[in-house]
């Protein structure tokens, strides 16, 4: 489903700061692939991500989902296919307007805008319906500024906006990085669950290496903009933190004393 | 008495002049308020309004026509920013200053490159005009004159509402959704699929097309069209934007709905120009306008972060 073939990306290249953000990185998706990522501090995560919704160019290489090339597409096109969270919660979401108004922004996503209305009654209806299956009462308070909301209500208001329109691929980065555990762990469950429900293919960023291990059918472990480790079905799902720390040491050259990789839990 | 007296009589022409200040202010409402773009063309973009209008009018145009002429114009010069900001990456208020500054050039050649132009049609435009063109100021129908400033101010009042009536719609429709999405958050509109520079570019053109047309009917009002008179502009429809804000935020505690909003922005305009007519009639000198619309903006735009401060400071104070 998504393909990504020998991607390049180097930021300031050709200077002193260089930074060799993925180096030659190829991964290929199924269907329904929930894969988890790790890695430290700068290791590419993020920029993986980036590559697939084209939030920034490749500097080589293609992205294909489907069969169909989008490396030249351009970011709003490329979010036809995709449901994207953010780490900050302001990200999101636009804070000056309601909640149902980015609801049905989010409805609109791949469809060409016109001048028809921008929500109907019948949408906010639905919108109400499916915030109430979250428990954080925000069905009750539909038209709200959504700058009024918390960090984790931000988070699973955009949760919903990013697969409101089933997206073929769901990209979460540290989405409940930002959030204090209690929140996070209310997020992350909101997230499984849709992921569940709607059979969804995921890639998902995480500082946890427990929930790295939990969640997904397959683990991929970034170091210095490599894929490094790949995992999945039941190798997966044997996986202990320690053995995770113990192959990221395997891998750093033992430098893992020096480099502590991630918080785990 | 006597002052209040000429106040009075003035307050017919202080309103026409603030509603159409206020069709201006509302444009600069567009980039400033919805897109989050402090855009600087409209200083000359408002003369590019004034110049087509008079244009027009002289070759015999129809003067209602004329002023959406001025729109389209308007909206051309919004583009020239919009390519400047978003194909050439230019920085928007840089983009706003490259574009007055060729628009200046442009308006001049519009005006026959002098810097003056007048709807008697005594200055001559670049273009041989017909002998017609050349009668006298009653030949030409306008819609607004400041011989007749109730009527202007009937129409003044005309225009508004229907601007107002348009922008409630157009920012409900889908389309126009998108554009508020960019202005309050271009990374979440982008991953929800909306071109951003589109929307830039449609709105920089939106808010100058009603630059464009304030300064269409306000060429009409004033009798022509002068290259200078756009200078700093801009700084009177922050001034009523903000003006509008605080006082639509004072009357509304739970926030207001679009269309008061909007309504508020023509108030702003509104006292902003009874303002001007004051120092007018108190003798001052106009040129002081200037500095005194530039403390009024600074007054009403750095009010709200005073008033945080104090509400952060009293809360601290309680805890
Ligand atoms: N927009 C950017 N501009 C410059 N350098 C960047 C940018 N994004 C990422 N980098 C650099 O690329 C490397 C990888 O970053 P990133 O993908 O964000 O890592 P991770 O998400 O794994 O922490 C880092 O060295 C980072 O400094
Ligand atoms: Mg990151």
């Amino acid at each position: 489903m998504l393909e990504l073939k020998n991607v390049c990306k180097t930021f300031y290249a050709g200077t002193v700061n260089e930074r060799v953000a993925l180096n030659d990185v190829s991964l290929t998706l199924s269907d329904g692939d929930v894969v988890t990522i790790i890695g430290g501090n700068g290791a590419g995560k993020s920029t993986l991500l980036n590559m697939v919704s084209g939030t920034l160019p490749v500097d080589a290489g293609q992205v294909l989902i489907d069969g169909v090339d989008i490396t030249n597409y351009p970011e709003h096109k490329r979010a036809k296919f995709l449901g994207r969270v953010f780490q900050d919660p302001m990200t999101g979401t636009a804070a000056s307007m309601g909640i149902d108004e980015n609801l049905a922004l989010a409805l609109r996503r791949g469809k060409h805008r016109g001048l028809g209305w921008g929500i109907t009654k019948k949408e906010r209806a639905e919108f109400s319906k499916r915030l109430e299956e979250f428990g954080l009462g925000l069905e009750s308070r539909i038209t709200a500024k959504v700058g009024l909301l918390s960090g984790g209500q931000r988070q699973v208001l955009t949760l919903l906006m990013a697969t409101l329109k089933k997206p073929k691929l769901l990209l979460l980065d540290e989405h409940t990085a930002a959030l204090d555990p209690k929140t996070a762990k209310i997020v992350l469950e909101a997230t499984d669950k849709i992921i569940r429900e709607d059979n969804l293919t995921a890639m998902m960023i995480t500082h946890n290496m427990h929930d790295a291990i939990t969640y997904g059918n397959r683990l991929i472990m970034m170091m210095d903009g490599r894929i490094i480790y790949d995992v999945a079905g039941e190798e997966k799902k044997s996986l202990t933190v320690p053995d995770l720390l113990k192959k990221f040491e395997e891998y750093s050259g033992g430098s893992f004393a020096n480099d502590r990789m991630m918080l785990s839990k | 008495m006597d002052f209040l007296i000429s106040m009075f009589n003035s307050l017919p022409g202080v309103a026409a002049e603030g509603l159409f200040y206020g069709i201006f202010a509302l444009g600069v409402y567009i980039t400033y308020k919805i897109l989050d773009v402090a855009d600087l063309t409209v200083d000359a973009s408002i003369v590019t309004g004034c110049a087509v209008t008079t244009i027009c009018i002289l070759y015999g145009v129809n003067s209602l026509v004329a002023v959406f002429i001025a729109f389209l114009a308007g909206m051309i010069a919004g583009a020239l920013t919009g390519f400047f900001h978003t194909f050439l990456k230019i920085p928007a208020i840089l983009a706003g200053i490259l574009s007055q500054f060729s628009l200046y050039t442009i308006n001049m050649i519009i005006m026959g490159m002098q810097s003056y132009l007048d709807t008697t049609g005594t200055t001559k435009a670049l273009i041989p005009m017909s002998p017609t063109a050349y009668a006298s100021v009653s030949k030409f129908s306008l819609i607004v004159s400041s011989r007749d400033k109730i009527s202007a101010m009937v129409v003044g009042f005309v225009f508004v509402i229907a601007i107002i009536a348009l922008l409630y719609w157009f920012f409900g429709t889908e389309f126009g959704c998108s554009l508020r999405a960019t202005g309050a958050n271009p990374k979440m509109a982008r991953a929800q699929g909306i071109n951003t520079n589109f929307a830039t570019v449609f709105g920089l053109m939106f808010s100058n097309g009603f630059v464009a047309l304030a300064g269409g009917l306000l060429a009409q009002y004033t009798g022509g069209s002068n290259i200078t008179f756009g200078a700093g502009a801009i700084v009177i429809g922050l001034a009523s934007v903000v003006i509008g804000e605080v006082l639509c935020s004072a009357f509304f505690k739970k926030g207001a709905n679009f269309a008061v909003r909007l309504t508020f922005v023509v108030v702003g305009s509104l006292i902003y120009s009874l303002i001007k007519r004051f120092v007018i009639n108190v003798g001052l000198d106009t040129n002081f306008l200037k500095l005194i619309s530039a403390v009024i903006v600074a007054i009403f735009l750095s009010a709200p972060n005073f008033k945080n401060s104090f509400v952060r400071k009293g809360t601290k104070k309680g805890a």
